[in-house]
């Protein structure tokens, strides 16, 4: 079995037709499943939260058939995983994707459960803190993305579990947890 | 204004009157008529300019501010036609065309058809008057035919087989040499530059009548034709009718004779009505036998389908002469499912043609797909149309139909790449996406993956 980086391929990842978008129904239904779960599997492994369709993406190509996904594929993929709400476009032009491997209530569900882990309950932290401190070490929160971290933390001030406040310089918000 | 020019009678939709004679030679649009100065008449402005052989006519646009009344300058009253000077001006403005037009005492344009301005009439006074064109109409040409019409002098040739005293062709001949053109019995003399202008007007004059004969003989011509296609449509109609009112107990006799008046049709080159709906006239029924015979041997040679284009053109080579059209072609195919033919017209999603044997099935082309596709080397690479082509015994064109249908079926799937167009083994159906790993035991998966790992 072929591995890219430590992640382990599936079989079909070396059959050619699997990398040119199909044409028949059927077949092409079959196809997205199959790159929508690859996707989300490799970015949950290698923690990717963005993937830029312009730039090399290691999953969108194999040099041992030499084949490559075109734009046009990658799009159809991407935008299949944006349709199931597991992905969302950043731009207008669809250039860059923000990939939700867990959806934003799940990341919220798991910010819930640092703070009870860690006793944070009417602690303040900054933002910073939850995603590089050292609690989140060894965590799903470790390096998440920021974007995804604000959502998922707005979402939570929404159902009245924290407070964001604006700190000191302009890049350090804070949020107070009463969970 | 408009009392200097000559009225022109125009119609209820506005067109001009034409005389039985006159003939329309050439349009301009969005024309404007300046005069040389503002005593004669004011500028006419942006009309449309006809010329016929007789008058030159300006009609106003309906757009037009001020109700102008449609005008004319009779040719007769135009002395000289200026010749177009191209400068570099005259690439920048609208073109134009500048002439001169003779002006009797009363101060209107000169009517030779009307009694005022009698022969004294040519060279008392005249009047420069510009057209210019600012529509996108052909300039030039129009300028061509101005000067032969102006030159043929078609007026002349009315008036004098209509009245042959010398006043009525009173017309200011280009140089206004005087009187000394006519004799006092009313003969004209052929002396000196006006007798060789007269001699070249008389040539004209002939070459004109010849030719207006010759149309006359084109018109009756074209009347006769149209009988004819009123009668064929007639006929047509008939036909059409009589056989959607056909009783069951029509005899012999009538359906004979509609066949007759089939083939006569068929002969003039109408096309007969009848064949679309029911079993088509009895050439192409005979067209149709004779193709699917002769079609037989081809088949089998292709390995049971032939392209359309393929097989019309061997047919028509066969036949040698009597060559038939590309429409024959078609309806006599299409003639086949009415007979008990062992032969059948296809048409592929991608939109070619092809007659194949009606023995002919897709599943055993599929299934020889199957086992092509599944063999190791194609396992590895995929197949092309021409391994296809080569392996079935087809034409590569029509191993590519077979493939993309099978594609279609979900047999096969696509792979493009800068090798080429191939076709693999569809392995989709077997991978479940929520257990992408497992590899089912002596699956088209496993035979796939033992295939492709030999090469390591």
């Amino acid at each position: 079995m072929q591995k890219l980086g430590d992640f382990k391929l599936p079989h079909f990842f070396n059959y050619p037709p699997y990398f040119t978008l199909q044409p028949v129904r059927e077949t092409r239904e079959k196809q997205i499943q199959l790159w929508k779960e690859l996707i989300l599997d490799y970015c949950r492994t290698q923690k990717i939260f963005v993937i830029r369709l312009e730039e090399e993406f290691p999953l969108f190509s194999n040099s041992v058939i030499e084949r490559t996904l075109s734009h046009e594929a990658r799009e159809a993929f991407l935008s299949a995983l944006v349709a199931e709400g597991r992905a969302e476009w950043l731009d207008k032009g669809r250039r860059n994707c923000l990939i939700l491997w867990h959806r934003i209530q799940e990341w919220a569900d798991i910010i819930v459960n640092f703070v009870k882990d860690n006793g944070f309950e009417d602690s303040v932290m900054t933002v910073e803190e939850i995603r590089s401190g050292i609690e989140s070490r060894g965590t799903e929160l470790q390096g998440i993305d920021r974007t995804i971290l604000v959502r998922a933390l707005k979402l939570l001030e929404h159902k009245g579990k924290l407070a964001i406040f604006k700190g000191t310089s302009t890049d350090d918000e804070g949020v107070k947890f009463s969970v | 204004m408009s009392n200097f020019f000559s009225k022109a009678e125009v119609t209820s939709s506005g067109r001009p009157v034409l005389p039985r004679n006159e003939v329309e030679c050439h349009l301009l649009s969005a024309v404007d008529l300046e005069p040389e100065d503002h005593r004669h008449f004011s500028l006419l402005k942006s009309g449309l300019l006809i010329l016929t052989t007789h008058r030159l006519i300006w009609l106003p646009s309906s757009s037009a501010s001020t109700p102008t009344s449609a005008s004319a300058i009779p040719l007769a009253a135009i002395s000289h036609i200026f010749s177009s000077k191209k400068s570099l001006k005259s690439v920048f403005h609208s073109p134009r065309i500048r002439f001169q037009v003779l002006v009797s005492s009363d101060g209107r344009v000169f009517d030779p058809g009307s009694g005022s301005g009698s022969s004294s009439g040519s060279g008392s006074r005249s009047v420069v008057v510009t057209a210019v064109i600012r529509g996108k109409g052909d300039c030039d040409g129009f300028l061509v035919k101005f000067w032969d019409s102006w030159r043929a002098r078609a007026w002349e040739t009315t008036e004098i087989s209509g009245s042959g005293s010398a006043s009525a062709s009173g017309s200011g001949a280009a140089t206004g040499t005087g009187g000394g053109l006519y004799s006092s019995d009313g003969s004209v003399r052929m002396v000196g530059v006006a007798g060789i202008l007269r001699k070249e007007q008389e040539m004209w004059e002939s070459t004109d009548k010849s030719l207006q004969d010759a149309f006359q003989d084109l018109n009756a011509l074209m009347s006769k034709a149209k009988e004819m296609v009123m009668l064929a449509e007639k006929m047509r109609q008939k036909l059409l009718f009589g056989t959607s009112s056909q009783t069951s107990g029509t005899n012999d006799e009538d359906m004979g004779s509609k066949e007759e008046m089939q083939d006569w049709l068929l002969s003039v080159g109408i096309i007969s009505p009848v064949t679309k709906e029911s079993a088509g006239a009895l050439y192409h029924q005979q067209l149709s036998r004779q193709l699917a015979d002769f079609v037989r041997i081809p088949l089998e040679r292709a390995g049971g389908m032939i392209n359309l284009i393929d097989a019309y053109c061997l047919f028509n080579r066969a036949r040698g002469t009597e060559l038939i059209s590309p429409d024959d072609m078609l309806q006599a195919c299409s003639l086949w499912e009415k007979f008990d033919v062992p032969v059948m017209l296809r048409k592929f999603d991608s939109g070619v043609m092809v007659i194949q044997n009606k023995s002919h099935s897709d599943e055993e082309v599929f299934a020889r797909i199957k086992s092509l596709v599944t063999k190791p080397e194609a396992l590895r690479t995929g197949i092309s149309p021409t391994d296809a082509a080569m392996t079935l015994g087809i034409a590569p064109a029509m191993a590519k139909e077979h493939l993309l249908t099978a594609e279609s079926k979900g047999l096969l799937c696509r792979d493009i790449s800068p090798d080429g167009f191939r076709f693999y083994i569809n392995l989709f159906p077997e991978i479940d996406p929520c257990n992408m790993y497992f590899v089912k035991d002596n699956g088209i998966c496993s035979t796939w993956i033992k295939a492709v790992s030999t090469t390591g």
